[in-house]
């Protein structure tokens, strides 16, 4: 997300409309969002079910991977509830 | 509108603030499951068990509790000494 600017579609009187941006900013940051969570879950999986690496990946490991993204999801989506359900406690506190 | 700039606009500042709130969110989910999977998770299988998933909840709750106690302790700290960054240069 570092190259922001060159994103943005300008033409020739260099302003956008508020609407537009907002929209285009909510893209790159889902789009950045799911590569962060690409890049654990390949890392996680990979440490999880790749040994020591052959010249291919054979069936058992690519059912392992199958099943550990599954797995991370899961865990991800349990995570996300949780923490938002003390975040609502926390609120209600105050 | 006028031209001081993109900042200005306060729908655009609102939105801002928020988004910028749902990425704190989001980035704390990513590392909570990061290290909560390396606490919780043995094997991946076909599902996650109970036992799995309660550890998961525990873990998220005992990271921000440690968090908590952390920013509180050193809070603690700061007033009992003179200047926290006095003790952390000596």
């Amino acid at each position: 997300m570092d190259n922001f600017g060159s994103d943005f579609p300008s033409g020739s009187s260099g302003k956008m409309d508020t609407g537009t941006i907002m929209e285009q900013v909510k893209v790159q940051i889902a789009v950045a969002n799911a590569q962060e969570l690409l890049q654990r879950m390949t890392d996680k999986c990979f440490k999880k079910c790749i040994g020591k690496p052959g010249s291919t990946l054979d069936n058992s490991e690519q059912k392992c991977i199958a099943m550990c993204m599954d797995r991370y999801m899961d865990a991800w989506n349990t995570v996300s509830r949780t923490y938002n359900s003390r975040l609502q406690r926390e609120r209600a506190r105050i | 509108m006028d031209n001081q700039g993109v900042t200005a606009d306060p729908q655009l500042q609102q939105f801002i603030e928020i988004e910028s709130q749902k990425q704190r969110f989001q980035q704390l989910v990513h590392q909570m499951t990061e290290v909560c999977w390396e606490k919780c998770m043995d094997k991946p299988g076909p599902k996650l068990d109970s036992r799995t998933e309660v550890c998961f909840v525990n873990c998220v709750e005992r990271f921000i509790d440690t968090s908590q106690f952390i920013l509180n302790r050193l809070e603690q700290t700061q007033r009992s000494k003179t200047s926290f960054t006095e003790t952390m240069t000596e």
